[in-house]
């Protein structure tokens, strides 16, 4: 019998698994990919937003400038990139000032510090490739980016090393209520627990519905996003929006923290949960209005494009409730999902605390280690890590000066990476211009020597990966 | 009757103009070499191929190998067929024979790599 | 600090001829640095044939070509470091390089040649739309797993781009008993060699759809299948021709980059048409004492051009060596690539310091037919060579005579003329 179920293995589940982890709980994490982070949280802008565009009183509005607050402290703590550069939403006509204003006032009710706004003039200083169409711009000097695949993983490795179950390539198949709680049937077995955290994403609304909670409806918003080769990083330093719009928030040009530069979402709402496809009128909607904030985006750089699926409420809010006894949504966590994760986690946390009682473990570890990245050490901490373990001494990914230690960490680690797709995200080997043109027969070679399989059953990504060890 | 070829000898790939009697090519036009040449009637007469494959060695590695002459085009398939379950031993040295005649084309296949155990 | 009269920086054919000519010019401290585990790089998975028409004048395979300058480079006894990456090349030539045995190290370098050949222009980078799926492989990537790994990656095959590699992974993906659906090429002409057309894919009949590109991919964790459609004019596709063929793997061969990372981190000037440095005659870059050769310099078709070409770098930086790691400060004319022409290398040409005749080396920008390669300096006309046809998948290399360019003091221009 486990205390709390959480279903999904995204950033809202891995959070919320990471914060139960502090306290004498049995907790298990349910997730139906062979990986955590696989879903909406792979696939986003990155942004750590200041939390100036949500309505004030809301949730989202909330949750995001606590979460905003909290992640500077979790990167230390939990070692995932994170940086704090800025942003800003530009308006390109005198007579859109006032909406600017208005977000900024927002803002303010919101507690989000330092809000600004700056001419044309005044932008462009801070950031010379703006568009000289930029009348004004909103500065929001508390925004950020962040990685959101290490975040994901941090929190994740966190709560496994504090005892949190995960089950990976686990499917839900429906929810029953049980005498002292619920019984969640999987394709692998059923789980028993006194209480069930709903964080599935796009599959929200289903998990909801097999529960028989107050009914609501998930739509998956498509946004489609171009990566950039590291060449153009420097392209911008600040998250550049434009004016949102009631789809969002726009397309955004921005640096990642690993230094690419990466442009987009579309907006488009669909009804296909699984469909991540790029299209190529999505793609040139990306190009069209992204070049109107910057001037002369290097297109010819970009590496990779791809495609998310925010998971849209139909209550314009995050839905963070007990929707049935014991039985807790986190659903409609759409942007600023990945900023809020943190506080939906202390939330979601503060709803059971009702319930049971929660008393702190004794021993619980509030810092985790991520993958050393050779690259980022001087040559005496180079030299000293070879030395323990030679593996360090070669590169495998030459785009991201990767080397086999860190493949083999990310292997080796705590919830390993089980496909090419997740040494990728652990490491970012095969995440650069060759996109994995060099570095995939080698890291496929030492994925089939770790899981002890032939090459050809390494997957790149999705469900069963392979045979695990019995 | 008039076949238009392009010569496989080298990278310049010559166009070439074959007339064609009972079979054999009479004239060629087109070559810049006298390879061009033989290849047109070697064409026309019994097309040739040199196959290059790779065999796994009882070791799992795989060893590249070649025929050391060209084959009959025809025969490519069973050819490489034949080559695929030939059994080798690491290690190879390049040249190493591994199939003295092949299916009968009297060709030989020859190791291409040196391949340590 | 160790200290080297020449470090290469590659061990593939250009890293490997270059040291040999250099060692057969007097330079005796050379080293060769390797990121794989032997010499030969690209050349030891291109196990088909075709390779040594001009260097040894007999047929090789790829494996075969390199053993033999592998063979040559461990006669003369020039030291190969391999599992050894380079991470930096400073301006003054002092090269970071890491290895299991050594760690990270800093060595001194009196000259420098650049040999890090080339990469596979990867999906991502040319937006085709659709999913993610596994099965989607460059076409250097898929024959790296087939003949180095002996893993053969799909059974109903769908290739992007005519490039060699792609031509020949057809033929490789057929006999190792795959289906070879199509080879799709966004251009009206075939990007690679007219000889490979001929035995990879007319030998097995896949047909070739020139003016043709994937327009999206299907499948979300495998690859179910790719749509093709014909391309218009301005290469956009044309709405109604799009076809879906079913498939597990889709190779893509759409062109190569020079991988000049370490090059730009040192400083060095690129040239934004090739994607390798600027050039002289000599091969020397925009920083002394380093040299470029092979692939990274810019996109070969054949190994026997890029032998030739590094032996001729591996000869300069002896050159450079023996006079002292100074600079040719004797004067330089450009050499400027006009109408039917993309690019030249060299891009600049010193005439009162020739060590051997000049090669100069392009390609054109698009097909041409009854036409002349003219190469002027001023109005003065160095050299006319008449072709019946000239096309982009083809470098061209003109020699032009030491003595016709000595005293020359008026620029070269290299141009495709009508006739």
């Amino acid at each position: 019998m486990y205390d709390v179920v959480i279903i999904g293995g995204g950033v809202t589940g891995c959070a919320a698994a990471a914060e139960l982890a502090k306290y004498q709980l049995r907790v298990c994490l349910v997730e139906k990919e062979s990986d955590v982070c696989e879903g909406t949280s792979k696939a986003n802008s990155a942004i750590v937003h200041a939390g100036f565009d949500a309505e004030p009183d809301t949730l989202k509005a909330k949750l995001n400038v606590r979460g905003n607050d909290m992640i500077a402290n979790l990167s230390k703590k939990l070692d995932f990139a994170f940086k704090n550069n800025g942003a800003m939403v530009l308006c390109f006509d005198e007579a859109q000032l006032p909406e600017l204003e208005l977000l900024k006032e927002k803002g303010w009710k919101n507690g989000v510090p330092g809000l600004e706004i700056l001419t044309g003039e005044q932008a462009r200083e801070k950031e010379p490739r703006l568009s000289p169409d930029v009348k004004y711009a909103l500065y929001a000097p508390t925004s950020g980016i962040v990685c959101p695949f290490e975040m994901t993983l941090a929190f994740a490795e966190n709560a496994f090393e504090n005892g949190v179950e995960f089950r990976l390539d686990t499917m839900v198949t429906g929810i029953e209520k049980s005498a002292e709680g619920y019984i969640v049937r999987t394709d692998k077995g059923e789980l028993e627990t006194k209480a069930v955290f709903n964080c599935a994403g796009v599959y929200a609304d289903k998990i909801n519905d097999m529960a028989g909670g107050r009914h609501f409806g998930i739509t998956p918003r498509k946004g489609e996003y171009m990566l950039m080769d590291k060449d153009a990083g420097g392209t911008v330093s600040h998250t550049i929006f434009q004016l949102p719009t009631k789809m969002g928030k726009g397309v955004l040009v921005t640096p990642t923290v690993h230094g690419n530069l990466l442009v987009g979402p579309t907006a488009e709402n669909i009804d296909d949960k699984e469909n991540t496809a790029t299209t190529a009128t999505g793609l040139a909607e990306v190009k069209a209005k992204s070049a109107l904030s910057v001037e002369g985006l290097p297109f010819n750089k970009v590496i990779t494009s791809f495609t998310g699926l925010r998971a849209v409420g139909d209550t314009h809010d995050f839905i963070i409730e007990e929707s049935l006894p014991c039985f807790f949504n986190a659903a409609g966590i759409e942007s600023p999902g990945l900023t809020s994760a943190p506080a939906i986690a202390e939330m979601l946390r503060e709803l059971l605390s009702a319930k049971m009682n929660l008393s702190p473990k004794k021993d619980h570890k509030d810092t985790r280690k991520g993958v050393v990245h050779f690259a980022e050490l001087t040559h005496e901490e180079q030299n000293a890590l070879i030395r323990e373990q030679p593996a360090y001494g070669s590169i495998v990914c030459r785009c991201e000066t990767i080397t086999e230690g860190e493949i083999l960490d990310a292997l080796n680690r705590p919830l390993g990476a089980t496909t090419l797709d997740g040494v990728k995200r652990r490491t970012r080997a095969g995440m650069g211009r060759c996109q994995a043109g060099f570095c995939s027969p080698k890291t496929i070679l030492l994925l089939s020597e770790k899981l002890g399989c032939s090459i050809g059953d390494i997957r790149k990504n999705g469900r069963k990966a392979v045979q695990e060890d019995a | 009757m008039t076949r238009i070829l392009t010569c496989i000898n080298c990278p310049m790939g010559c166009e070439l103009t074959v007339e064609v009697e009972n079979g054999q090519a009479v004239s060629v036009s087109g070559n810049t070499c006298k390879r061009g040449e033989i290849y047109a009637q070697s064409e026309i007469a019994a097309p040739t191929r040199t196959v290059t494959t790779t065999v796994i060695s009882a070791e799992g590695r795989p060893v590249p190998v070649k025929t050391a002459q060209p084959i009959p085009k025809d025969m490519i398939f069973e050819c490489t067929a034949a080559i695929k379950v030939a059994e080798v031993h690491l290690p190879v040295k390049v040249g190493q024979v591994l199939i003295d005649d092949l299916l009968g084309t009297g060709s030989q296949v020859t190791a291409t790599k040196s391949v340590d155990r | 600090m160790r200290e080297f009269d020449l470090v290469i920086v590659g061990g593939g054919p250009a890293g490997m001829a270059a040291a040999v000519s250099a060692r057969e010019h007097g330079l005796e401290n050379i080293v060769i640095l390797e990121r794989d585990s032997e010499l030969g790089g690209i050349l030891n998975q291109c196990i088909h044939n075709g390779f040594g028409l001009h260097t040894f004048k007999e047929e090789l395979t790829g494996p075969e070509y390199a053993e033999r300058y592998a063979v040559k480079v461990r006669e003369m006894g020039i030291p190969c470091e391999t599992d050894t990456m380079v991470l930096d090349i400073s301006k003054d030539r002092i090269v970071t390089i890491l290895s299991r045995g050594r760690g990270v190290e800093e060595i001194k370098a009196r000259s420098v040649i650049l040999a890090m050949g080339c990469r596979e222009r990867p999906r991502g980078a040319l937006n085709i739309p659709g999913f993610r799926p596994q099965g989607v492989y460059t076409a250097g990537t898929a024959q790296k797993l087939v003949n180095c790994e002996g893993h053969v990656v799909g059974k109903e095959v769908v290739i992007l781009g005519s490039g060699d590699i792609g031509l020949i992974m057809a033929r490789r993906m057929t006999l190792e008993g795959a289906h070879v659906a199509a080879v799709a090429e966004l251009m009206p002409y075939s990007s690679g060699l007219k000889r490979n057309i001929v035995q990879c894919l007319d030998d097995y009949d896949i047909p070739l759809l020139l003016s043709h590109t994937v327009v999206d991919i299907k499948g979300k964790e495998k690859l179910e299948g790719v749509v093709i459609a014909e391309v218009d004019s301005k290469n956009s596709p044309i709405a109604g021709t799009e076809q879906f063929y079913p498939c597990d793997t889709l190779l893509l061969s759409c062109g190569l980059i020079p991988e000049n990372e370490l090059s730009r981190n040192c400083g060095i000037d690129i040239d934004p048409r090739t994607n390798g440095p600027l050039v002289d005659e000599g091969l020397e870059t925009s920083i002394d004492g380093v040299f470029a050769c092979g692939n990274v310099l810019h996109v070969h078709d054949l190994v026997d051009y890029v032998s030739e070409e590094a032996a001729r770098a591996g000869e300069s930086a002896a050159s450079f060596v023996k006079r002292g790691c100074t600079a040719d400060d004797t004067p330089a004319i450009k050499v400027t690539a006009l109408n039917g022409v993309r690019y030249t290398v060299p891009a600049e040409i010193h005439p009162d310091d020739l060590l051997t005749d000049v090669h100069i080396r392009f390609r054109v920008t698009g097909v041409f037919k009854d036409c002349a390669i003219v190469i002027k300096a001023g109005d003065t006309e160095l050299l006319r060579r008449k072709s019946r046809i000239l096309v982009p998948s083809e470098m061209l290399d003109i020699i032009i005579k030491k003595e016709k360019l000595c005293g020359i003091t008026e620029d070269i221009t290299a141009a495709i003329e009508e006739v």
